[in-house]
């Protein structure tokens, strides 16, 4: 079933990135984790479907946020991230998906892990930990390109500043900060033993990004003996725009 | 990218399917019919770059699931799965 959503705000995120708010009709709620199908369809008929995480928190105002990376060769992302306005209308499908989700309830230690913007549904988990107060203890090990790719960099460190909100490790792979203390490069074993909860806390583990990236953290966790029934994984490639 | 990287997972199939099943699909339980294994849909491994969607174990790459639009209906294949579990009790979506 095909919902009416209005475009109620444009906020950029990084160059290539923009968060978008949307009012939804009829809306019936989300948990973190889950995605929309947007449909874009142009005026000879034409029309094209992707998949985007919400980033926002679930609420009761019928409003949701989705955070999409601009693609260069996109059929859908350059329009949205680009010619996108408020008060334009998308069309979309969901919320999607019932098993790549944090729900309230779970107080178990929790280990997010994402490749660019794989952030995106971490995002939401991490709000929702937030604004629902729960003290389950939260850890985001984040590989990004370089320091201008970080989404939500202000609001991430201002919740990593309150308390045991959440610990946020972040891994460069192509250009780090001055005087970085570790070279740029893909998350490793090291990593993995300093970024993220030690297999006897039994976290459980949410790993988001570009295939390689979600198939390579998943044999790093495992080797570091996280035990695989307790990792969840959302993959997204070269074959399809998002998330 | 490597070609053998060239695969998604069962989220991404969850809105198009969302068209037959009324349950969530990403969290059934799937028994593959070719090495037994079973697995949550989500963890299949979805093939996109084809009319349709094809979904294969994440262990042994058998075919599970096939779907396709073919002038205005949708063909499922379930051949691959010996059975397909799902939670009876719709879970609240207002977490």
């Amino acid at each position: 079933m095909w919902r009416s959503a209005k475009v109620v705000e444009l906020r950029d995120e990084t160059a290539t990135a923009r968060t978008i708010g949307l009012a939804v009709r009829d809306w019936p709620g989300h948990i973190a984790g889950q995605h929309v199908d947007v449909r874009l369809t142009a005026p000879d008929g034409y029309s094209a479907v992707r998949s985007y995480s919400i980033a926002s928190a679930p609420n009761s105002d019928g409003r949701i946020e989705i955070t999409v990376e601009r693609l260069p060769n996109g059929e859908v992302s350059p329009y949205l991230t680009k010619e996108l306005m408020v008060g334009d209308d998308l069309e979309l499908r969901g919320p999607i998906g019932g098993w790549f989700v944090w729900r309230r309830d779970q107080t178990e230690p929790i280990q997010l892990v994402a490749g660019g913007s794989g952030v995106v549904p971490l995002m939401a988990m991490i709000r929702s930990h937030a604004s629902a107060g729960s003290s389950a203890p939260f850890r985001l090990l984040y590989s990004v390109r370089e320091p201008g790719a970080v989404f939500y960099r202000d609001e991430l460190q201002a919740l990593s500043g309150q308390g045991n909100s959440v610990v946020i490790t972040y891994a460069y792979t192509r250009m780090t900060p001055k005087d970085w203390p570790r070279p740029a490069g893909r998350i490793d074993v090291e990593l993995i033993a300093t970024g993220t909860w030690p297999s006897n806390l039994q976290p459980t583990s949410y790993v988001c990004g570009p295939t390689s990236f979600v198939e390579h953290a998943t044999d790093l966790l495992i080797a570091a003996g996280q035990d695989r029934e307790r990792i969840r994984t959302e993959r997204f490639g070269a074959t399809g725009e998002r998330k | 990218m490597s070609a053998s990287m060239n695969y998604l997972d069962g989220n991404a199939a969850a809105g198009e399917l969302s068209k037959i099943f009324a349950v969530d699909i990403t969290s059934a339980e799937g028994q593959c019919a070719n090495c037994g294994s079973k697995r949550h849909f989500a963890e299949a491994h979805l093939y996109v770059q084809c009319p349709g969607l094809v979904a294969r174990c994440a262990l042994c790459g058998h075919v599970l699931l096939r779907c396709s639009n073919i002038r205005g209906r949708v063909f499922l294949d379930l051949r691959g799965m010996t059975y397909l579990s799902v939670e009876s009790a719709p879970q609240e979506a207002s977490n």
